[in-house]
Parts: C-alpha cells; sequence; structure tokens
C-alpha cells in the first residue's frame, strides 16, 4: 500500500505542514481498530474504540492515569486480545507475521539476566539476524557501545531503557510501540531516546508511543489520540490538539485539572 | 565417644581406607546420577507447568506437590514391587543393584525438582511474560531463556535434590539390598553399623556425609553469591 505522506523530512512533529492543507489523509491507514472493547474482571477498560492510525509518522496517546492508554497500546501489539473487536494491519486482521514487525518498549525494562551485549545476541539470534556487526551498530546507536560487557542490570535506568530501545530495533520494526518509555529518566537519557524515535520515524517506522508529557508529545508527535474512561475523545493533529482541542477531558488534562464526567 | 569418633574419621579418610572410598565413590555415583535424571525430568515438567496453560495444570500441581512429601520407604517399596521377579519391570533383574537405587532415588526427588523449579521459573516467567509476548517468542525459546537466566537460581534446586539423594537410606536400602562391595553407601553403611552397635564408626561415617554435603554446599554458595554480584541471579 502505497504511504500518502513523505516522510522524509527535516523534523518530526511538524508532520501536518506536510499535508493537503483540507487536513489529514487519514482514509489509507496501516492499523485499524475496530469496535474494540476490553474487560477485565468485569470492568471496562476500553470501550468502543475505533481507531485508524496512519502508516506513518508519530502518533502519542495521552489522557490521564487509567483511561487505558497502556491496554490501547497492549491490543494494537497483540499481546492482549481485545475482548471484542478487531485489530487490522493493511485491511487484514494481524497475524503472527504482522507481529514480528512490531516491537515494544515498555515504561519498565525487562531485560535478561545477562550482559548488554547477550540481551541483544538473543533477539538478533531468535530473528535469525545475528551479525556482531548489526549488534556493535545498535550499541553504538544507543550509546552503550563501551558497555558490552556489563550485566543489564547493573546499568542505570537511562542506560536500561536505551538498551530496552536498542533491543526493539534489533526486530527492525515496521511499528514500534513506547509505553511511557521516558517516564522516569533524566532529561538526557530522553533526549537520546527523542533523537532515536527521531531517527527511527524519518527513517520510516512508524511510532505510536503513550505519554503524559505534553511538552514531549508537542515535541515529536505527528497525531494526538486523547483517551478518557477507556474511550477515545479525539485524534487529530498535534498542532490543533494542542491549540484547542475538541473534548473538555483533553481540555481539562492541557490546563493540569481534574476532569470530572459531570462536570 | 565423640572423639573417638572424629578420629576413627580422619583415620579413614588419611590413611586411604578402600572400603570407605568405595562406599563414597558409590554414594556419589548413585546420587548424583539420580539428581541428573531428575533434573532432565524435573526442570522439563517444571517449566512446562510454569509457563504453560493446559487442562489439568492445577491438579498435576497438587499431584507433585503431595509426591515431594512421600516416605522414601514407600518409593522403595514401589520400585522393589516393579523390579521384583514377579513384577511388571523384573525381567530387567535390576533389583539389588546400583541401578534400582537411582531409579528409586530418581522417583524420590523428581517431585522435589519439579515443584522447587516450577517455583522458581515461574517466578521468573512472570517478570518476562510481557517481552516475551512482545518478541513472540515460541514456548521452547521461551523455556530455553527461562531456565538459562535461572541457571543460578536453579542450581541451588539440584542441591536441595543432591542433598536428599545423599542422605536418603529408606528406598535405596529397599531396593539395593546393602551389599557389600555392591550396593553399599554412606547411609545404609551407618545404619548397619548402628544396628551392629557400632556407633563410633556410624558417626564417623556419618561425619564424612556431612562434609561431603559441606562441601557442595560451600561450591555452589560460592557460584551463586558470584553471580549475584553480577546480578545473574
Amino acid at each position: 500500500m502505497p504511504n500518502v505522506i513523505d516522510i522524509n523530512r527535516p523534523g518530526t512533529g511538524n508532520l501536518h505542514k506536510l499535508l493537503p492543507s483540507q487536513g489529514l489523509a487519514l482514509n489509507r491507514t496501516q492499523l485499524d481498530l475496530t469496535d474494540v472493547h476490553y474487560t477485565v474482571a468485569g470492568k471496562q477498560i476500553l470501550s468502543k474504540v475505533n481507531l485508524a492510525l496512519h502508516a506513518k509518522g508519530i502518533t502519542a496517546i495521552m489522557g490521564f492515569n487509567g483511561a487505558g492508554k497502556s491496554i490501547l497500546l497492549k491490543v494494537m501489539h497483540g499481546i492482549v486480545s481485545p475482548t471484542r473487536g478487531s485489530v487490522h494491519w493493511n485491511k487484514e486482521p494481524t497475524n503472527a507475521e504482522h507481529r514480528l514487525q512490531q516491537a515494544m518498549v515498555f515504561q519498565k525494562p525487562v531485560l535478561l539476566r545477562r550482559s548488554v551485549k547477550a540481551n541483544i545476541d538473543f533477539v538478533l539470534k531468535q530473528r535469525k539476524s545475528f551479525a556482531p556487526a548489526t549488534r556493535n551498530a545498535l550499541l553504538a546507536r544507543v550509546g552503550l557501545d563501551e558497555k558490552y560487557h556489563v550485566p543489564a542490570r547493573l546499568l542505570s535506568g537511562g542506560e536500561q531503557q536505551r538498551l530496552a530501545l536498542a533491543r526493539a530495533l534489533a526486530c527492525r520494526p515496521s511499528i514500534l510501540f513506547l509505553d511511557e518509555a521516558t517516564a522516569s529518566l533524566d532529561p538526557a537519557s530522553t533526549a537520546i531516546i527523542e533523537n532515536i524515535v527521531h531517527e527511527q520515524a524519518v527513517a520510516g517506522t512508524k511510532i505510536i508511543m503513550v505519554t503524559h508529557d505534553a511538552a514531549q508529545a508537542a515535541r515529536l508527535a505527528d497525531y494526538i489520540v486523547f483517551m478518557d474512561a477507556g474511550t477515545i475523545t479525539e485524534h487529530n493533529p498535534s498542532h490543533h490538539f494542542f491549540a484547542a482541542p475538541d473534548s473538555q477531558a483533553a481540555k481539562a488534562y492541557l490546563d493540569g485539572r481534574l476532569f470530572h464526567h459531570d462536570s | 565417644m565423640q572423639e573417638s569418633a572424629i578420629n576413627i574419621a580422619v583415620n579413614l579418610i588419611t590413611q586411604g581406607d578402600p572400603d570407605l572410598y568405595e562406599i563414597i565413590g558409590l554414594s556419589l555415583r548413585v546420587s548424583l546420577s539420580s539428581v541428573a535424571l531428575s533434573l532432565i525430568f524435573g526442570l522439563t515438567l517444571g517449566a512446562a507447568l510454569a509457563t504453560g496453560q493446559f487442562r489439568g495444570r492445577a491438579v498435576l500441581n497438587i499431584i507433585i506437590n503431595a509426591l515431594m512429601s512421600m516416605p522414601p520407604v514407600v518409593v522403595g517399596l514401589l520400585v522393589y514391587l516393579a523390579l521384583s521377579r514377579s513384577g511388571p519391570m523384573g525381567w530387567l533383574g535390576l533389583l539389588y543393584t546400583p541401578t534400582a537405587m537411582i531409579i528409586a532415588q530418581t522417583f524420590l526427588i523428581t517431585p522435589l525438582i519439579t515443584a522447587l523449579s516450577r517455583q522458581v521459573i515461574e517466578d521468573l516467567y512472570l517478570e518476562y511474560k510481557e517481552q516475551f509476548a512482545s518478541l513472540r517468542l515460541t514456548q521452547s525459546q521461551r523455556i530455553k531463556a527461562l531456565l538459562w537466566d535461572a541457571r543460578y537460581s536453579l542450581s541451588t534446586v539440584a542441591l536441595a535434590g543432591l542433598g536428599r539423594a545423599l542422605s536418603e537410606v529408606g528406598a535405596v536400602i529397599i531396593v539395593g539390598g546393602n551389599i557389600e562391595h555392591l550396593t553399599r553407601v554412606m547411609t545404609t553403611a551407618i545404619a548397619l553399623e548402628t544396628s551392629k552397635g557400632d556407633l563410633a564408626l556410624a558417626l564417623a561415617l556419618g561425619m564424612i556425609l556431612l562434609g561431603l554435603a559441606l562441601l557442595i554446599n560451600i561450591l555452589l554458595s560460592s557460584l551463586n553469591l558470584s553471580a549475584r554480584r553480577q546480578a545473574y541471579a
């Protein structure tokens, strides 16, 4: 399926500037969620989620705590099955082959109890693409090229998250999911990860990230999906969202106010 | 009596008593072989129980836990019945051989290895599960990764199995018969010397057995400590 957007631009977070003035052409999508519901222990976490995400660029999912953002990300990634509804990739139900082209970085990196290089080698071997040069390049890219033999669990929080990102990139993903990947990192580590995410988006990987950091979303994202109480209240270009959010919940969120549904 | 037991133990070891070394050698051979076999069966079953979702998993867990506390004499009796001349495996002619002792101890230790390894692997799997799902690992890839990453904790499980095997007497005396130069091991020798009233010799053998267990523990503890320092455990 041809992409409608030329992603080879100087920066991310500016996709809307390159789009036709009539608005985003969201008709050609890579990831479609149709009537997705997710219920656990009788509690509705996601409800009537219909979402069409563009093949390229960066989409940030925002919303209050408990809005269902992380679950939505996991449903898209296929590691949580929706109670009802479907997820399609390029108009086909997502299958094992599609999912091998996705990777995810979690808020708390889960690293194998092995050295830095062994963590990368594990994925490269699993994907049958192991080559020392590939591993070395990945580690150099995240600034861990001098820590090959260090046990992964002895790295700092920022280094662990960079290793988790390198491991995700070892999967050569078409879609990269980031679940608050920089939530507990210092500004330097956050900047390194943001730069890599930006480069990856420029190279053509679709980035779908959950973040509470509005400034980060404004810096990086082309689109914002805003969630409230398990539903999507808006899906707009980033500039539109930050200038004039459609929903009251999003306005309250950006103003730093709690939102009460009866208000 | 204790001092004379110590003297006897030291003398037996330093003088290179061939009978003693034969008994120690057989004890180690039987125990290590049964632990090795139990690790093959126990780790496989433990990993399957820890990572698999199948019907009867809960029931299997209960059975394994119950088998952990099965008295050794009962295991010995069951293996005896199976290997005795009129039993279903009698034609193998294994009764009163070290092989019979290994079989009995394997039956005895496998539930212990299974239950303990299931717990170790399950704890690690809870941590890795979401990441493994994200990486789309197959069941066998998951199990291999878990076994490798839990190897230091699993060495402690193996140690617990070895401890049980080395100290076990009920099953091996029934299926081995405590035959001199053939099936006599440390524990059965201690039982025999005690029954003969030679308490000093029995105590000396007991001290050697304790020393062996201590040595194996020190080795594995050093290994685990080193792994912990490297954050691999």
